[in-house]
């Protein structure tokens, strides 16, 4: 049975040697919600470019990782550095470097597409912002449907309008919290090529596997509130993934929950 | 400065077009004002000789009223669907957020006061001096809606905000309300001029009341 966090395990950056600050960075970092502890003292480090995606079962802290990464939440011990700043020095221009997909959409339901990301672009000061907009709502198959509210559309469409706002202002940073959800398969391309395309550094969470393998280069599993198992996802197949997946979270004998 | 109140005329812009498409506030703010106005004009026996005491009262239950249901709106729908975590995500100074609040809610309390007024008139037969009353509805909602905003955004945060919005709010007011009856009052009956130094005394309710709750409303959003 694979518990806390060998240090081993909690391991940092992929190659461990990177000379500037990296992206992301998280040393001891604690949450906990009353006497519930839900990460405690996980270290994480996420070099440039780095497609991390990461597993666990309900309730290990995924959402809550995305969340103080976010800057939504402030932990109850360790530090976040975002590109070698903390968010208590660095606020605004941390957040400008950072897209973030929640389970909620940040959607303003009466307000149509465009002026949902209309909004956005104006509060990240993006240039040109029209521009912009018209390539993201393209890229994500909206444009047509611009001039609906957002209310009307089905929660496959919101998502992608929720993936159309965060990659608006063009963050080096995404912060993904379960992407996938209700994308169909076309949907669901087109966020792995935009992921791929783009020289950005990723932090997602996914239940499912062969999501978290064609979405990222590395994965790494959350369990205890520490991370349990980090891999190059080159080196994994779905079977091979299950496996590890199963060993890192579960007594032997139980089927994995993901 | 002009990227800040450009933030805040963005939000402003996203929260007016919003009212404009539900009408949540507007509504219910102008028909709860006017069952009050209503309602206690059969209540309270006014004559001649006591209207003019008791109406600008009246007035300002009606105004607090219906401006408190505006007021708690403002949050808890940024909260129940959450966009409110949306706008702590960008890169903006959270005192943008405070002074859009307030000043949508000043807008929409003054449609309501607007819409309330000449039927207020017509019901408790009083002929105000128009620019000193306007005068006192303008600031005494710019108070009430800076001490507001903020409550409202702490008890956003709470189980039963509904009930917290008032216990919080209403003691908090008690200044303010105060010099705007007094203000309005004097409008509607004494020497005009007497209205002045209340009208003043607003002025600085207003500088303070603002001051201070943009600099803590930060702190109160944080989580």
């Amino acid at each position: 049975m694979v518990r806390a966090a060998p240090s081993g395990l909690d391991r940092l950056a992929p190659d461990g040697s990177s000379g500037s600050a990296p992206p992301i960075e998280a040393r001891g970092l604690r949450v906990t919600f009353g006497d519930q502890a839900v990460l405690r003292g996980l270290d994480l480090v996420v070099g440039a470019g780095t497609r991390l995606a990461v597993l666990g079962p309900n309730g290990s802290g995924k959402t809550t990782l995305i969340r103080a990464l976010g800057g939504l939440l402030r932990p109850t011990g360790g530090r976040i550095l975002i590109e070698g700043q903390a968010y208590s020095s660095g606020g605004a221009a941390i957040r400008r470097s950072i897209g973030l997909v929640s389970h909620q959409g940040y959607l303003y339901p009466e307000l149509t597409v465009w002026e949902n990301l209309r909004f956005y672009a104006k509060l990240y000061r993006v240039p040109e912002w029209e521009d912009r907009a018209r390539e993201v709502l393209k890229r994500m198959g909206l444009y047509q449907r611009r001039a609906e509210r957002a209310a009307s559309l089905s929660r496959g469409m919101a998502q992608r309008l929720t993936l159309a706002r965060a990659l608006l202002h063009d963050p080096s940073i995404l912060l993904l919290d379960e992407p996938d959800t209700g994308l169909d398969a076309r949907a669901f391309a087109t966020l792995e090529a935009l992921l791929r395309e783009v020289e950005r550094t990723v932090v997602l969470t996914t239940h499912d596997l062969d999501h978290a393998l064609r979405l990222a280069d590395e994965i790494a599993v959350l369990h205890g509130g520490h991370l349990v198992d980090r891999v190059p996802s080159a080196h994994l197949d779905p079977t091979a993934l299950r496996d590890r997946y199963a060993a890192a979270t579960l007594p032997r004998g139980e089927p994995a929950e993901v | 400065m002009p990227a800040f109140l450009d933030v805040v005329g963005t939000l402003v812009w996203k929260d007016l077009l919003s009212e404009s498409r539900t009408k949540d506030v507007l509504s219910t703010g102008v028909a709860f004002a006017l069952l009050v106005l209503v309602m206690l004009n059969f209540a309270i026996d006014l004559g001649a000789e006591n209207v003019e005491a008791v109406a600008p009262g009246v007035l300002w239950v009606s105004f607090i009223f219906a401006g408190t249901l505006g007021i708690g709106h403002a949050f808890a729908a940024e909260r129940d669907r959450g966009t409110f975590e949306g706008l702590l995500l960008a890169p903006i100074d959270r005192g943008a957020i405070y002074l859009a609040k307030v000043a949508t809610n000043v807008a929409l309390m003054g449609i309501v006061e607007l819409v309330s007024l000449p039927i207020f008139a017509v019901l408790y037969n009083v002929s105000p001096a128009w620019l000193q009353t306007l005068s006192a509805m303008a600031l005494g909602t710019i108070g009430f809606s800076a001490v507001g905003t903020l409550v409202a955004a702490i008890a956003a945060n709470t189980r039963a905000r509904e009930l917290m919005l008032p216990l919080l709010l209403f003691p908090l007011e008690v200044p303010v309300v105060i010099a705007s009856v007094k203000a309005t009052a004097a409008a509607m009956g004494a020497a005009e001029a007497d209205s002045l130094p209340w009208l003043q005394l607003l002025v600085g309710f207003d500088v303070m009341l603002v001051a201070a709750s943009f600099l803590v409303f930060e702190y109160v959003v944080e989580e």
